[in-house]
């Protein structure tokens, strides 16, 4: 058999299944890589390995043919997913070593689909981030470049996929923190619209645009984590009332007839040459695949960025208040009276960027601004919605790049935040419209670093995002690749 | 939009953040980038447009009124910087 960690967790899953190997033995390999590269990638906050053999060895016998395709396949978590008893730090200082009393819905029914978790994983403080670097623990390194950032926020979910470090990860996208990693890394991720998969438990950063989904080796291995985690949750209010499940099987790779959108304000000034040359070659094998291409002005692309970081940092300083010192967390030392508790522990337990977005967030929401800003973001977010509602007049899918650029050194980004925040631009219109984007491989650069191809599909249009991904699967093995066997191709 | 030291401790105020002479002023240039950048949406039409809070319109989300155990206290304490075994402990707050 190929080396275990080189498989999907598809494949993976299969071969337990057949007896091939043991879910053990699996997670013994997991467990062996992470031991091997964490010094040089730092994809975990927390690991959870003598746990992980324990569950490993109970999961074993309730191998059957009926189980969850991925039964007994090692995985992990982001950590800013609730789980039960282990540390939950959104890679913040000021959650210290906070241990949640319970389990995200999320981190819940990957458990019930027979999972093995090693563990969380690291990522931009409390998400905010592109890079991974804002972490309190240290950053995440690229896999294809330890000089390189990850991407992110779910910079560590996306190393440790490519790392070989596990199978499959559950990472959380609130303006493409699951998607650009996924094209930093090489690997394919899946942000689903929005309210398929419950939030209850997921530590809030923008309530509106959060949500949770998979980063992985293969649309297949998305569609079988997506159809252990969609469906309605009575514990998250805003979570949709509509079938779910089925994803796997509705895979065909027919993509005869699809029209392939081609947004052309999306390829203008600031993509990088070598970005655009891929976009392209994607467009290509699709269509020789039998869809149709068609391109059409999506001017609605300055407005993305401005309104995205509005409501974000809106949300996020609303959100962001309960972290106080006092029910759970760190607490700092030297406090006067009760607010000089609240300063002291909120001014030395968050990171720059945090208090950027919070700072940003209360100003745009203060009175004498709120209209000029709030307000007028989400009237903007309403004329992007029918801008997408309008292309999906036109197409059944838009190809977009991730980013305009493949994975910077690292350093590079945190000097000038403003110009982070405008590399989103690719990613964060879909969180706006609620909208299913994947991220996809699809080629690399001349420094050998990864590209990343997105597929936005209408509102609850999972199926077709991620048959469209599979059919460029069947065609191309750009997903395939291993920075540690290189050699193979 | 021009932003001040004076308009950075009032929103710093609000948000209970107070931030050493260094990062404020840090902070104040930072700030003041990103804002003018935002004033592109100024160039955007938004009149008669109501503004969207969330794309799918959930309204009046209610479930069973079914009694059902709350978290239990100690295991939520244990999570605390500071309690009694019954309660958090703060710095005294009324006189």
């Amino acid at each position: 058999m190929e080396k275990l960690t080189e498989l999907t967790a598809l494949e993976l899953g299969a071969a337990i299944k057949k007896g091939e190997v043991s879910i053990e033995e699996a997670t013994r390999a997991a467990l062996e890589a992470v031991e091997q590269r964490e010094g040089e990638l730092n994809c975990f906050i927390t690991r959870t390995g003598e746990q992980a053999l324990e569950r490993a060895r109970a999961l074993q016998a309730g191998v059957k043919e009926t189980s969850s395709p991925l039964y007994g396949v090692p995985m992990a978590i982001k950590d800013n997913i609730c789980t039960k008893g282990v540390k939950t730090s959104c890679a913040s200082k000021i959650l210290g070593d906070f241990k949640p009393p319970y389990e995200a819905t999320a981190a819940e029914r990957m458990e019930r689909a027979g999972c093995v978790s090693l563990g969380k994983l690291n990522m931009d403080e409390f998400a905010m981030g592109s890079t991974t670097e804002t972490s309190f623990y240290g950053p995440t390194h690229n896999p294809w470049d330890t000089g390189r950032v990850p991407g992110g926020s779910s910079g560590g979910a996306a190393a440790a996929v490519a790392g070989r470090e596990c199978w499959y990860a559950l990472g959380s996208d609130t303006g493409g923190s699951i998607r650009q990693p996924a094209s930093y890394c090489g690997v394919t991720g899946i942000k689903p619209t929005y309210g398929t998969v419950s939030r209850y438990g997921l530590i809030a950063y923008a309530s509106s645009l959060d949500q949770i989904g998979p980063l992985a080796r293969s649309a297949a291995d998305c569609a079988a984590v997506l159809d252990a985690l969609m469906g309605k949750d009575p514990r998250d209010g805003t979570s949709l009332d509509v079938p779910a499940g089925g994803l796997l099987a509705s895979l065909t790779g027919d993509v005869r007839g699809m029209k392939i959108g081609l947004p052309a304000d999306c390829f203008g000034e600031g993509l990088d040459p070598e970005v655009r040359r891929a976009m392209l070659e994607a467009a290509d094998v699709l269509k020789s695949r039998g869809a149709q291409l068609v391109e059409f002005d999506f001017p609605v692309m300055e407005y993305m960025v401005p309104t995205y970081y509005i409501i974000a940092a809106a949300e996020a300083s609303s959100n962001l208040s309960r972290f106080d010192g006092v029910k759970y967390g760190w607490r700092a030392e030297g406090y006067e009276d009760l607010t000089d508790l609240y300063c002291k522990t909120r001014t030395q337990g968050f990171g720059a960027e945090v208090k950027r977005r919070i700072l940003l967030g209360t100003f745009v929401l203060s009175s004498g601004y709120y209209d000029a800003y709030y307000k007028k973001a989400l009237q903007a977010k309403g004329l992007i919605k029918a801008a997408f509602d309008d292309a999906f007049g036109r197409c059944d899918l838009m190809l977009t790049p991730v980013a305009p650029t493949t994975a910077p050194k690292l350093g590079e980004s945190l000097s000038d935040p403003l110009q982070m925040y405008l590399s989103d631009i690719d990613t964060v219109s879909v969180n706006l419209a609620g909208l299913p984007g994947l991220s996809m491989p699809c080629g690399f650069d001349k420094g050998g670093m990864p590209i990343g191809a997105q597929l936005i599909g209408p509102a609850l249009g999972e199926a077709a995002v991620l048959n469209a991904a599979h059919a460029f699967q069947m065609d191309t093995d750009w997903h395939k690749r291993s920075p540690y066997e290189k050699e193979v191709f | 939009m021009s932003i001040t030291t004076e308009m950075v401790d009032y929103i710093s105020d609000l948000s209970r953040l107070r931030l050493p002479q260094e990062e404020k002023e840090r902070m104040t240039g930072e700030l003041q980038g990103i804002l003018a950048y935002m004033d592109v949406l100024n160039t955007l039409d938004t009149s008669g447009v109501e503004p969207m809070s969330h794309v799918f319109p959930v309204k009046n989300v209610l479930r069973e009124d079914e009694v059902v155990p709350s978290g239990d206290r100690s295991e939520l304490l244990k999570n605390a910087p500071a309690s009694d075994g019954e309660a958090f402990l703060v710095p005294k707050a009324v006189e």
